[in-house]
């Protein structure tokens, strides 16, 4: 499987209920690091890091710090905010920062 | 032998035994004090008036280890609980039991008597915010009781629950005690409407204190407790803050999901076969209940039926209704907004009930016990159909019983209105953390996913369906959420007993333990 590197920051996401902001840094040969704040952390906290961690895996990202603040966010939000975040971090084209 | 008014008065008489003659001397206050009389009409202020609430304390004979009361109608405007705990502070009384109706937000203060061992125990209804938060970590030696507010008043008339000193904050109160939650003489500042909470206590407590910010002219009539129960008044500048006490009005929900909710609940009670001339409701402060009234209102008038009585919390929806002919009798135990309070004062047939009268399980009938529909919110419902509404998620407390389990128990049909999910929560479990209202008194289930029925209410399902309302089981309805949302992990708790929850019966159906804390 293709390999990306984390090679700059990369947000998505926002504080709104029911959504999570995600923040995506360079962790170079260190693994996959995940900083989660989340309303619902005792109930799906577990959840939430499995499903930020099963994404990157399946993009590729090996190495990433990734910055979560949950406000009650379902896994395919999670999914698609990590996603977003990896792809901006990447500078891969598919989830650009702006409407052209 | 002569009596006071010169008769011959015999010793005893058979069959009714010894006789009392009558003696013109001051007896038990019986004879007429002139002097007291003339000091009456120079000094209208004088009589149960005390200087300060300090004095009034004295006079109550408060010492340490006794139980005392205050009630919520200022809901989270009240000022009485914190201004009498500080002066109980002050005077050094430690080791109370503390038994209001309910605590709110408001009501953090608590927090530092509680440490500095002013109070020793709580008997409520309700907790919240902060110093609820610092209850389920651990904050007392001894869990705090919650009753609800027919279990609360069963209590207190049995002598189950003892109160030494009753410290009421009235909106409206005369020289002699004579007081009332608004004025029909003045703008009382404080109104709040109803005092049925503090009737209870008012009639029960061994000392009564009243707090007001309003003295009006005697007799302050119509009253809600009367110069009869009244030991003490105290006037302060302020008992309250009005924002806090009463919203302006309450507003419809405008959140689609709440009116999906309502929609149904209506459909459900138009089909349950307790929709009928004369029947009765009670609907809770809660968005889609409220809601559901105005569903209601187009029914009725669509069938021409009449409520005979709406019950409970009252609300500026129920008293349009009231005043439209649709809902013939109030019968107000706390009045939760503006329009409420101004019916309660303005309209004949709009009734301050106290709360014994409202839902004690335990007299000789109570009001709850004649309501057909009443409608609920639930925080948890679990496959069992019991009901939490005391725990947050987190198992931090933070709610009400309230009326909950009484109105529960008391309706011909007992509605919980809630959402599938709340953001990621979802509100079906297999089992609740709280068991406030027992499962075998709730019959329907309203979700914007769907409606479940319990299957004890053969009827109710066989007449919803007849109506072809679609119904599914709870099971299928939690199926639908966890697949949403996932399965949640289950609350970490600790072996501390932080909370105690009474039925109404006073017979403990759960406790509620410490939130255990990671890191």
């Amino acid at each position: 499987m293709k390999q990306l590197t984390i090679q700059s920051t990369g947000i998505a996401g926002t504080l709104e209920s029911s959504d999570i902001s995600i923040t995506i840094e360079q962790n170079e040969d260190k693994g996959i690091e995940i900083q989660l704040k989340s309303t619902v952390e005792n109930l799906f906290g577990e959840q939430i890091k499995k499903v930020i961690r099963e994404t990157l895996e399946d993009m590729g990202v090996n190495d990433a710090l990734v910055r979560a603040n949950d406000k009650g966010a379902l896994d395919c939000t999670i999914q698609a905010r990590v996603t977003s975040a990896v792809s901006r971090a990447t500078q891969t084209p598919c989830y650009p920062w702006e409407v052209k | 032998m002569q009596n006071g008014v010169k008769r011959e008065i015999p010793a005893e008489v058979a069959g009714i035994g010894p006789l009392k003659p009558y003696s013109n001397q001051l007896v038990g206050g019986q004879a007429k004090n002139t002097e007291r009389l003339k000091d009456r009409q120079l000094n209208p202020a004088k009589n149960k008036i005390i200087g300060s609430l300090e004095e009034a304390i004295r006079a109550t004979g408060l010492r340490d280890g006794m139980t005392i009361s205050f009630h919520h109608h200022f809901r989270n405007g009240d000022f009485v609980v914190n201004m009498v705990m500080d002066v109980i502070a002050s005077m050094g009384i430690k080791d109370l039991v503390l038994a209001p109706s309910s605590l709110i937000d408001i009501h953090a203060p608590l927090i530092k008597h509680i440490k500095n061992g002013v109070v020793r125990r709580i008997e409520t209804s309700g907790l919240r915010g902060e110093l609820a938060n610092e209850v389920s970590n651990g904050l007392m030696d001894i869990p705090v009781t919650i009753n609800s507010h027919g279990g609360r008043a069963r209590a207190i008339a049995s002598g189950e629950l003892p109160i030494d000193v009753a410290f009421l904050g009235v909106p409206s109160c005369d020289p002699y005690g004579n007081a009332n939650g608004y004025s029909r003489g003045n703008t009382a500042a404080s109104a709040c409407g109803s005092l049925g909470y503090a009737k209870v206590d008012a009639l029960y407590a061994k000392n009564v204190v009243l707090i007001t910010d309003n003295l009006v002219p005697y007799p302050n009539v119509p009253f809600a407790i009367p110069e009869s129960q009244v030991d003490y008044i105290v006037v302060v500048d302020c008992i309250g803050d009005p924002k806090g006490i009463v919203s302006g009005a309450t507003r419809y929900t405008t959140n689609p999901k709440e009116l999906l909710i309502a929609k149904r609940a209506a459909d459900v009670i138009e089909a349950s076969g307790y929709f009928y001339d004369g029947y009765s409701l009670q609907t809770g402060s809660g968005g889609s209940a409220l809601a559901t009234t105005r569903y209601l209102r187009e029914k009725m008038i669509a069938a021409d039926i009449k409520a005979s009585f709406a019950l409970g919390g009252i609300t500026q929806q129920i008293v349009e209704m009231h005043e439209e002919g649709l809902i013939h009798r109030i019968l107000d135990v706390q009045s939760f907004d503006l329009r409420a309070v101004e019916s309660l004062k303005d309209n004949r047939f709009h009734h301050q009930i106290d709360a014994e009268y409202y839902a004690s399980p335990d007299n000789e009938g109570c009001a709850a016990h004649q309501l057909d529909v009443v409608i609920l919110s639930a925080l948890e419902i679990d496959l069992d159909f019991n009901v939490n509404v005391i725990t947050g998620s987190d198992g931090v407390i933070r709610g009400a019983s309230g009326g909950h389990c009484d109105t529960a128990a008391g309706a011909s049909v007992t509605i919980i209105n809630a959402p599938l999910i709340r953001g990621r929560i979802p509100t079906i479990l297999s089992k609740v953390n709280t068991v406030v209202t027992p499962g075998s008194t709730i019959d329907i289930l309203v979700t914007d996913q769907g409606t479940a029925v319990n299957p004890l209410r053969t009827d109710l399902l066989a007449n919803l369906k007849a109506a072809n309302i679609p119904v599914c089981t709870i099971e299928e309805l939690k199926a639908k959420a966890d697949k949403i949302v996932g399965e949640p992990a289950p609350i970490q708790w600790e072996d501390k007993i932080v909370g105690v929850v009474k039925y109404r019966d006073g017979s403990v159906i759960d406790v509620i333990r410490q939130v255990k804390r990671n890191s």
